[in-house]
């Protein structure tokens, strides 16, 4: 018999990890001279208070939806891929070069060949210490976070030397074409009468993204694949008894895992920036294990833990602009929400998981 | 024998304890008088290593008292168990294995901030203890270095060291050759002599019937009977323990021999260490046939169920029905042994047989989830597989029969069930089957039996490794025993006895 009923496990455990995390925010703040609720209230109005900061929270959680399904895959093989970072700068790397040497007719089909390069690059930058720990044994920790350094520099590389225009300053590619700019919720919501901010970064990658958390659903609980996958995340020997290999599976849980995190770059670098500059990815990929943590790896958890790390990314940006506070306490209150949903999630279940009990033997 | 006057070296009285919403102990009263063997006797789960965990300080009871020479004692932890003189020789060892025996004894027990000190205070007194009990050892031999008979001795004098007057053993003859089982009781009969009080935990009918003064039943917390050995019987006993008639020996009529089903020649497998398991090993099962490997656990069984099950390299040849099947390679794995037909019911149910965080449903798909009556479309047919669980835990009996619930939440006989539905409902040539009794309730290893039979009496092939002899004996038709990698010899059931067998196992020729 399972202790807590399916929805204090789902909804309450985070909810209270995410109370506590707050409330020791909040200490914070006022420990170093400011009112937390007018805090609070700014994060909030600045996050969700408008269409323009919905926008902007929406594009932060459409990077982390990404990242966030990227390590939840890998990690329903039981595979830590700490390096959606480095994935999702090689996915810029491929919607780059989608963008710049092919002529789309049309956005659409210039974001369905940028998913497929972005996806790709992303794929085979982990599909290489997949090999490695499959193979030969290096734990895909280690060599996934080298990966991230691995392709720091290639991006380097290939921005100063390879794709600058000739005489720019900046280590950036030219513009993307016009025919290649994603349509923003603006454009999207305007036909149906509603009114979204026009200078918000939120794009058609948002409906992207929700798409691929219906995908992922539907590959790890309804397929074949997702089946094994499971089940070698929660038991090597029991999936080597059944012939389930484990390179197979590793090879495939990481490569789509990797495409995922890739994919990341249709929203910043082709639906945003629309060029690629260095460090387009900001941290996303490690957001994204938090997300991934948060959400304990469902799809749905994933979608709303993304956007709660938009908020508090948006909501944290508002907050260094307009207060004194300064920006690394944005990322104390952000450290503190990933500790306490995510390393403290015991500190929060046991306990509740002794009331559920006694309430239980109560009621018998 | 004691009069009613001494007071009981034990008593426990209205010991209860819960684990959330299960009662482990429920109102549990005992006396075991001094220098008796007092059995306790259950089925898994029944509360005996709850019950004796809270005895030795591990878990609080929820309510009850606990005198020990009918003094009234709180034991909070361990330490408090030893200061009350009692200790326990746990079913998987404690000790430091690049110790030595001598090191071994005084851990925990050390004197003072030097060891020198000890050790020799030890050497004295384990001398004097073994010249006491007739339990020798060698004070300086490493522990990875003796067997586990040595090592159970080992457990008994670090017990008797720190001046232990009461002992819990809890299945101390797990892992033992039947003559070292014999020789653990006669130290315990000689303990007994001295006075010593024992407790002996077993789920074995035979060892309480043979080595104990008083039992104990123990059925789902409850203490179900207390009676002396010599007026029970083991038929009675095993009633006592699942609440109904009980049939200890598998009624089954001799064997219809038909064509080798499997063919082993000259297998060897050697680990990733390098060290050879297999040593070439030639066997046969024929169909309609139940072929038993015995042996004490670790000589070679598991290898030779692992590699025959596709999941460990092998080299030499092994032919299904007169084809050869691959040991290495890609067409080496579980996935095409189950296509052409051997199904395996692996030795160890929770890490291998099942995924204990699968439902049963998943479950029951496992290894055959490639089956198309599985499938629909690209989609994995949930409902189909539902369905087919709930018909096969329906003839199988499985309770709780709920489909949707986790491997883990099933009790081990029920979880062996799921697996054996599993795999004798594909209808195999050959069935591998290891330990299919093993953290089995009496009642179940009844119905898990009369399955093997049956399945024999369609004229398939059944490999059955055990380490539970007087399984063997029951279900086997022919015994092949394994000793150090090798088959020792093979001898027709009926024409041998746990005697010879037990020799074997320990290697020696016969």
């Amino acid at each position: 018999m399972d202790v807590m009923p399916k929805w204090a496990e789902v909804v309450l455990v985070p909810l209270i990890s995410l109370l506590l995390a707050a409330i020791l925010s909040g200490l914070v703040i006022l420990a170093i001279g400011e009112d937390p609720i007018a805090a609070l209230k700014l994060m909030i109005d600045g996050a969700l208070g408008s269409t323009y900061g919905w926008g902007y929270t929406l594009y932060y959680a459409t990077n982390f939806m990404f990242t966030g399904l990227a390590v939840s895959v890998a990690f329903h093989a039981r595979l830590f891929n700490i390096g959606g970072e480095g994935q999702a700068m090689l996915g810029g790397l491929g919607v780059a070069l989608a963008c710049l040497f092919i002529p789309w007719p049309h956005w659409s089909l210039g974001l369905l060949g940028a998913i497929v390069l972005a996806g790709a690059f992303g794929a085979i930058w982990a599909a290489v210490p997949a090999y490695l720990q499959a193979k030969r044994g290096s734990h895909i920790v280690i060599t996934t976070i080298m990966f991230n350094f691995i392709a720091a520099a290639v991006l380097n590389y290939m921005l100063v030397n390879v794709l600058r225009p000739q005489g720019a300053m900046d280590p950036a590619t030219a513009r993307f074409p016009e025919a290649v700019h994603l349509p923003t919720l603006h454009d999207i919501l305007a036909p149906i009468g509603i009114s979204f901010s026009k200078a918000a970064p939120a794009n058609v990658s948002l409906l992207v993204a929700i798409i691929a958390c219906v995908l992922v659903w539907l590959l790890i609980w309804r397929t074949k694949l997702g089946y094994e996958i499971r089940a070698y995340g929660h038991s090597e020997s029991a999936a080597k008894y059944a012939g389930i290999s484990p390179v197979k599976i590793t090879m495939i849980a990481m490569t789509i895992s990797g495409a995922l995190a890739g994919m990341m770059a249709i929203n910043n670098v082709m639906g945003e920036a629309e060029r690629l500059v260095l460090n387009a990815t900001e941290g996303a990929g490690f957001i994204g294990i938090a997300v991934a943590l948060m959400g304990r790896s469902h799809p749905l958890g994933v979608f709303i833990a993304a956007i709660l790390f938009g908020f508090l990314y948006q909501g944290g940006a508002e907050l260094a602009l307009w207060t004194s506070i300064p920006r690394e306490l944005i990322v104390v209150i952000q450290a503190l929400v990933i500790l306490f949903t995510g390393a403290l999630d015991n500190m929060v279940r046991m306990p509740l998981e002794r009331i559920f009990l006694a309430l239980r033997k109560g009621g018998n | 024998m004691n009069n009613a006057t001494t007071a009981p070296a034990i008593e426990l009285k209205g010991i209860s304890k819960a684990f959330g919403p299960v009662q482990a102990n429920k109102d549990i009263s005992i006396r075991v008088m001094p220098g008796t063997i007092h059995g306790i006797i259950g089925e898994n789960g029944a509360g005996k290593s709850t019950l004796m965990s809270i005895l030795y300080g591990f878990y609080k009871a929820d309510k009850g008292e606990i005198f020990i020479g009918g003094q009234k004692t709180e034991i909070p932890d361990s330490q408090a168990a030893i200061a009350a003189g009692i200790g326990m020789v746990f079913q998987h060892f404690k000790l430091v294995e690049n110790f030595t025996v001598l090191e071994n004894i005084i851990l925990g027990a050390e004197d003072g901030r030097l060891l020198k000190p000890s050790l020799a205070k030890a050497r004295k007194s384990l001398l004097e203890l073994a010249a006491e009990y007739e339990l020798n050892v060698d004070p300086d031999a490493l522990i990875e270095e003796i067997g586990v008979g040595m090592q159970q001795r080992v457990e008994i004098l670090k017990a008797l060291y720190r001046q232990a007057d009461i002992l819990i053993l809890d299945e101390p003859t797990g892992v033992l050759t039947p003559s070292e089982a014999d020789q653990l009781f006669r130290i315990l009969g000689r303990l007994r002599e001295e006075g010593k009080t024992i407790i002996l935990i077993t789920h074995k009918l035979r060892e309480i019937m043979e080595a104990t003064d008083t039992v104990s039943v123990m059925r789902r917390g409850e203490m179900t009977a207390t009676v002396k050995t010599e007026d029970t019987s083991p038929e009675k006993l095993a009633e006592l323990m699942v609440g109904r008639k009980v049939l200890l020996q598998v009624d089954k009529t001799p064997p219809t021999l038909g064509d080798i089903v499997l063919d082993v020649q000259n297998l060897r497998v050697v680990d990733e260490q390098g060290v050879e398991r297999l040593k070439s090993i030639s066997l046969n099962v024929r169909a309609g046939e139940i072929l038993g490997i015995a042996g004490v656990a670790g000589n070679g069984q598991s290898e030779l169920l692992e590699v025959l099950g596709g999941y460990a390299d092998g080299t030499g040849s092994v032919t299904l029905n007169g084809e050869a099947i691959d040991l290495t390679g890609k067409y080496s794995d579980g996935k095409t042994r189950r296509a052409r037909g051997i199904a395996h019911v692996p030795e160890d149910r929770q890490r291998e047989g099942l995924i204990m965080d699968y439902s049963a449903w998943e479950n029951t798909a496992f290894g055959y989830h490639d089956d198309p009556a599985y499938q629909s479309g690209i989609f994995i047919n949930n409902a189909a597989i539902r369905q087919d669980t709930e018909e096969k835990m329906e003839r199988f009996d499985v309770r709780p029969p709920n489909p949707r619930l986790s491997a883990k939440n099933f009790s081990g006989g029920n979880q062996q069930k799921i697996v054996l539905a599993r795999e004798i409902e594909r209808n195999p040539d050959l069935l591998l089957i290891g330990q299919p009794t093993r953290g089995v309730d009496i009642g179940a290893i009844e119905f898990i039996h009369q399955q093997i039979v049956a399945l024999r009496d369609q004229g398939k092939a059944i490999l059955l490794v055990s380490v539970e002899l007087e399984e063997i004996l029951s279900l086997a038709d022919r015994v092949a025993v394994m000793f150090d990698g090798h088959i020792m010899g093979e001898r027709a059931a009926g024409e041998t006895d746990e005697k010879e067998l037990g020799l074997m196992m320990a290697g020696v020729e016969t």
